[in-house]
């Protein structure tokens, strides 16, 4: 099988690595009290990496299933570890999602106090996570997804609320014990493919070739899997998420919830599904069953949360197990549509904690207890609250409902009993949000509450790209598909899917790559 | 005109997104009357649309808009169908619409939230003419939701107040357990014939086994059940009269309830296919006429009675569609819409005028303060009650005499239920209209007397005028003598014409519209002479009544407590101490069995970190330089 590479005369991909680590460099080097030149720089240099984020989007090729934009470069051959680095249908709109919410973060979000160490790290985060993104060679890949860990640790400890340090440490100590298990199984899996090839590499297109036993390949794609699962999170893996969110900076919650997570279900897609297909397919049943438990679980645990951070934190554990559902459901519509729901879950979540940010800065709580009647004083506020609030509910028309939707009619052609059960899902995120909303937004607002000032021209202006993508995404989402849907079918076809039935609508024709123009590794 | 279908939503959409951006600035009177306008604008384009297909010889129209979702095998458009039943349904929508919004003009004078309201409003008509018009099913599920969201709003428009909150929270929870038989219904469909679009799932309706055929019925029935408020979902819409006045009308009574009645209709091919389902459909519909019809015997909130008298005309429309008489449903439905907006919006002339209040014991000699609205509601009145020659005498005895032939024993029970609506709405109108004024006098509970009743403002009357006309004549759309030029002819191709068979001999036909005609005289004279003189009678409403067969009390138990308890049991016990604390045993174990080590390291994370961060960095632009 062929792997199609194109390659780009503008370096994309090293400019949107290079600029935010340029600018956390200068922001560190920026004295403490020169807050206004901190704020520029780093907003310049995020607001530069979104433009050349857009500047990616508009020169990809959305017919083109391959990695395009790729550089390769060995930097140790005896380590057989290389620069390799590309972008897919996949990884695209998360750079896009990435490189559009830090500077929303910067602008709604920026935090008072130590704003140089704040934007500093919020920017090497968005190089950890655009580098996890792009990268190709599973050591590099490695690399980001460490340096990410780092950022947000400091980001929770640094800005967070009272049981900061706690949430930090279990958010860390726990996900940096998962990717032990994840380096251990790169390690392997590279050793195999060298004994076999006599030839040491850690690049995804040249492991992808590698043959496994049944057992090895089940024990690697486990130790894959736990790392990501973590991440994700997936049920049951997702306590340290509920605490770190809630414990975090509004800005750390954002990038968190809506970013740092979709590292784990990435890893999924991009390594599971493609280094391991056999184990993914054997162990599929199982990873539905915790998608489906997950979608209904964490509905039930939102509805008892007692805060508004918890509640979102528990309704993302559900639309993770959307994701993962239409993952491992193997067919063009469930994996598009998980791909689309990896974004628009990080566009809603980033409303809501940009929302739930604004709240605690005005009103200092975000206990459901504490808040209600906010409509009465805040009308604006409530009105953008409620289309987060039906976009994640699965409103059609707004973004969340195309995901949902495609994952659960591509996963019912499949698995229909899975899928079933999901769609209970649907009545379950609509009683929790909205259950949350009565409490917090109507009723009569007494005290604190009916002293709460209405969203600031400059806060809606900060929300309105938020709000705009929700609306376009849902109405005209095609622009978007057409640009994920040739990468998926190419991910399916290269997982070979075997006794395929015709109605499972695995696409077999080979995918064509207009404008190729390096075949890469063969296998 | 046909070229311009797309105007029908979009001229209320547009309405919609002037008032949203600009509402408030524009000032009320100004948001009335271009929310009014859009939807006036709307109705002209039906008429237009409607005379130009009846001068077509191929009645079926399809406009492209745009792609929406297409993802492999899955190509959805937003496309609309213009065909009889959707014409039909975009017609009396616009028409009622546009009353309500002037009505609504009147009397949401003054509320803090005026433009607001118009908003919601202009948005539920742009959903629901998307629902009707869709082409496929996914978007006429998009117009489907949207009627849905809109509802919310307008049941919790008075948010401040608890119950409207929750009776909106309510409405929208149980149209989403219904939704997710649209969303089951739909995916089958998928399966079976790789689309969505309604033309291409009935050119294969070949495909479909009995057993996924009953499925699809059922799963769509579901749906329905909670749209139109049928068992077993109907429980929200008695608590969605917490809307302003006009929403009843509009959404909990013309329009959007009849929304589930519509997608069976449209639907009609596939649930042709298993008599099984249409079985079900019609013992559905008509346990759930009865069982409103008794319920609204018993209540004593004008709004309620109205509501429960709702659930149980949809009721008989459902049950027409399970007999396979769609175009009776359809003729039902028109005529419903017009009598019961037309009670609705009396209702609310009554409510206004005497400063809130909708206890029909508090009620009584209106008919000398408020003559207009006292003329109208006569009309609505013996149109909903039966009486020839007026609207329900010809549409519910369509009804009737399709499911005498189909089934005689759900005939006996609608027969019992249309005594019943006889009773219970003449018990409404007297109580209202006649006998003593008791709003002069203090309440059962000592409440203050009222102060004397006013007729209310034209831009009200206005349309219960129109509305009283129009229940008069919409009868003329489908009389029994002239199946050749009205609404089953103009119907029949939609249902394969062959599904109408035409009535038994006219003898028959006489004796079940005699009998129709005599049980409604009954209920009405006997209504006569039990509430005449008194309006608190006990034993004559029962508390299991007027606590609707205790219905709401039993999902409780059922269903509410046990999920509130087991959500309140996963996020205390199964999360917290389960999966965290195996979490954070696992972690404390390892941290006991690392203590050696841990003497010849800081032990913190926060160092490590550092560390870990300047190693990945500079590993990182290592690699950089290198590679380039």
């Amino acid at each position: 099988m062929t792997h199609y590479l194109t390659q780009s005369s503008f370096p994309y991909v090293a400019i949107l690595l290079l600029v935010p680590l340029i600018g956390s460099i200068a922001v560190a080097l920026l004295h403490d009290a020169q807050k206004a030149a901190i704020r520029w720089v780093g907003l310049a240099a995020s607001l530069v990496t979104l433009g050349v984020a857009v500047a990616l989007l508009i020169a990809f090729k959305a017919s083109d299933g391959g990695y395009q934009f790729v550089t390769q470069h060995t930097w140790a051959s005896t380590l057989g570890i290389s620069w390799l680095t590309g972008v897919d249908g996949i990884s695209l709109f998360m750079i896009l999602l990435t490189a559009l919410l830090i500077p929303i973060v910067l602008l709604g979000a920026n935090e008072e106090r130590r704003t140089k160490s704040f934007v500093a790290w919020m920017l090497l985060l968005e190089v950890g996570c655009i580098g996890a993104f792009v990268s190709l060679d599973l050591v590099l890949f490695f690399l980001f997804f460490e340096l990410t860990l780092i950022p947000s640790y400091f980001l929770i400890t640094g800005w967070g609320g009272a049981n900061r340090a706690a949430a930090a440490t279990k958010f860390f100590v726990y996900t940096f014990f998962g990717s032990a298990f994840l380096l251990v199984g790169i390690i392997y899996i590279a050793a195999v493919h060298a004994s076999q090839t006599h030839h040491l590499t850690f690049s995804l297109l040249a492991l992808q070739g590698t043959h496994l036993s049944g057992v090895a390949g089940m024990l690697v794609f486990i130790a894959f899997t736990f790392a990501f699962a973590i991440k994700a999170p997936i049920f049951p893996f997702h306590t340290w998420s509920p605490d770190a969110y809630a414990e975090a900076p509004t800005g750390a919650s954002i990038v968190l919830s809506a970013v740092l997570a979709k590292l784990g279900t990435y890893g999924i897609l991009r390594f599971d599904l493609t280094l391991f297909p056999h184990a993914s397919k054997v162990a599929a049943p199982v990873l539905l069953t915790l998608a489906v438990i997950g979608i209904l679980y964490g509905a039930f645990v939102a509805c008892a949360a007692r805060d508004l951070k918890r509640l979102v934190a528990y309704s993302s554990v559900a639309q993770v197990g959307f994701i993962v559902l239409g993952t491992f459901a193997f067919s063009t519509q469930a994996l598009t549509g998980a791909v689309l729901l990896m974004l628009n879950h990080g566009i809603i979540t980033a409303g809501f904690f940009l929302l739930i940010g604004w709240l605690v800065k005005q009103r200092g709580s975000f206990r459901i207890a504490d808040l209600k009647g906010l409509q009465g004083p805040a009308p604006i506020m409530a009105a953008i609250f409620t289309i987060v609030m039906l976009a994640s509910i699965g409103l059609p028309g707004l973004n969340g409902f195309v995901s949902e939707y495609l994952v659960l009619i591509g996963t019912f052609v499949v698995h229909q009993w899975w899928a079933a059960i999901a769609t209970l899902g649907v009545v379950a995120a609509a009683m929790y949000l909205l259950w949350a909303y009565q409490r917090v937004f109507q009723g009569k607002a007494e005290g604190a509450n009916a002293k709460i000032r209405d969203l600031s021209w400059a806060e809606r202006g900060v929300i309105a790209p938020l709000i705009a993508l929700i609306i376009f995404l849902g109405v005209f989402p095609k622009p978007v598909l057409d640009r994920i849907e040739p990468t998926v079918n190419r991910v399916l076809d290269e997982m070979v899917v075997a006794n395929c039935p015709p109605h499972l609508l695995c696409s077999t024709s080979p995918v064509t790559m207009p404008g190729a123009n390096m075949p890469g590794a063969t296998k | 005109m046909l070229n311009v279908a797309y105007l029908l939503p979009a001229l209320p959409l547009a309405g919609f997104l002037i008032l949203a951006l600009f509402g408030r600035r524009l000032g009320d009177k100004a948001s009335g009357t271009i929310g009014t306008i859009a939807v006036g604008l709307s109705f002209l384009v039906a008429v237009g649309v409607f005379f130009d297909l009846i001068s077509k010889s191929n009645r079926e129209f399809t406009q492209n808009l745009f792609t929406w979702i297409p993802v492999g095998t899955l190509q959805v458009k937003v496309a609309l169908l213009v065909d009889p039943l959707s014409v039909t349904m975009i017609l009396f929508v616009t028409f009622i619409s546009t009353l309500i919004h002037l009505y609504s003009m009147g009397y949401m004078h003054g509320e803090r939230d005026y433009a607001k309201f118009f908003v919601y409003l202009n948005l539920f008509v742009a959903s629901m003419l998307l629902l009707v018009l869709a082409n496929n099913l996914l978007l006429t599920f998009v117009g489907w939701e949207g009627v849905g969201v809109c509802s919310y709003w307008l049941v919790s428009f008075y948010f401040e107040k608890d119950s409207a909150a929750s009776a909106g929270k309510k409405a929208f929870i149980y149209n989403r357990v219904g939704d997710v038989g649209i969303l089951l219904a739909m995916f089958l469909i998928f399966q079976t014939t790789g689309t969505l679009n309604y033309l291409s799932i009935f050119a294969d309706k070949g495909a479909f086994s009995s057993l996924t055929a009953l499925l699809v019925v059922l799963a769509l029935l579901l749906g329905a059940s909670g749209k139109s408020a049928q068992i077993p979902l109907f429980n929200w819409l008695p608590d969605a009269m917490e809307g302003p006045t006009p929403v009843s009308a509009l959404i909990h009574a013309a329009t959007m309830v009849t929304a589930g009645v519509y997608l069976l209709c449209r639907m009609n091919p596939i649930l042709n296919l298993s008599s099984g389902a249409q079985v079900t459909i019609a013992v559905i519909g008509a346990a759930t006429a009865f069982v409103a019809a008794t319920v609204a015997t018993s209540q004593s909130d004008i709004k309620k009675v109205l509501a429960f008298s709702t659930v149980s005309q949809i009721g008989y429309m459902v049950l027409a569609v399970g007999s396979g008489a769609y175009i009776a449903a359809i003729f039902l439905m028109v005529c419903h819409a017009f009598y019961k907006a037309l009670l609705f919006l009396g209702a609310g002339s009554v409510i206004h005028g005497l400063d809130g209040e909708q206890e029909i014991d508090r009620m009584g000699a209106l008919r000398k303060f408020m003559p207009w609205t006292y003329a109208t509601f006569l009309i609505a009145w013996l149109s909903i009650a039966g009486v020839p020659p007026f609207a329900s005498f010809w549409s519910k005895g369509d009804v009737l005499d399709n499911v005498y032939r189909r089934y005689p024993a759900l005939w006996v029970l609608g027969l019992v239920t249309a005594l019943l609506t006889a009773y219970y709405m003449s018990r409404l109108f007297y109580l209202t209209f006649t006998g003593k004024a008791r709003f002069s006098e203090p309440g059962p509970n000592g409440e203050p007397a009222l102060p004397t009743p006013h007729e209310s403002p034209w831009s009200m009357r206005l349309p219960l005028v129109l509305l009283a006309i129009g229940s008069i004549l919409v009868s003329l759309i489908d009389l029994p003598w002239m199946h050749n030029h009205d609404l089953v002819s103009f119907l029949s191709p939609v249902f394969n014409g062959d599904l109408y068979e035409p009535h038994e001999s006219a003898s028959l036909q006489y004796i079940l519209a005699t009998i129709d005609a005599v049980v409604a005289v009954i209920g009405i004279v006997v209504a006569w002479f039990i509430w005449r003189t008194r309006a608190i009678q006990p034993k004559l409403t029962p508390a299991f009544l007027k606590n609707v067969w205790y219905w709401d009390n039993f999902y409780d138990t059922i269903i509410g407590r046990p999920l509130t308890k087991l959500s309140t049991f996963s996020y205390d016990v199964i999360d917290t101490k389960v999966i965290d604390g195996a979490v954070n045993g696992a972690g404390a174990l390892a941290t006991r069995s690392a203590s050696r080590l841990r003497r010849i390291q800081t032990g913190q994370v926060r160092q490590y970190a550092l560390i870990l961060t300047a190693g990945i960095v500079a590993l990182l632009i290592f690699l950089l330089t290198r590679a380039f």
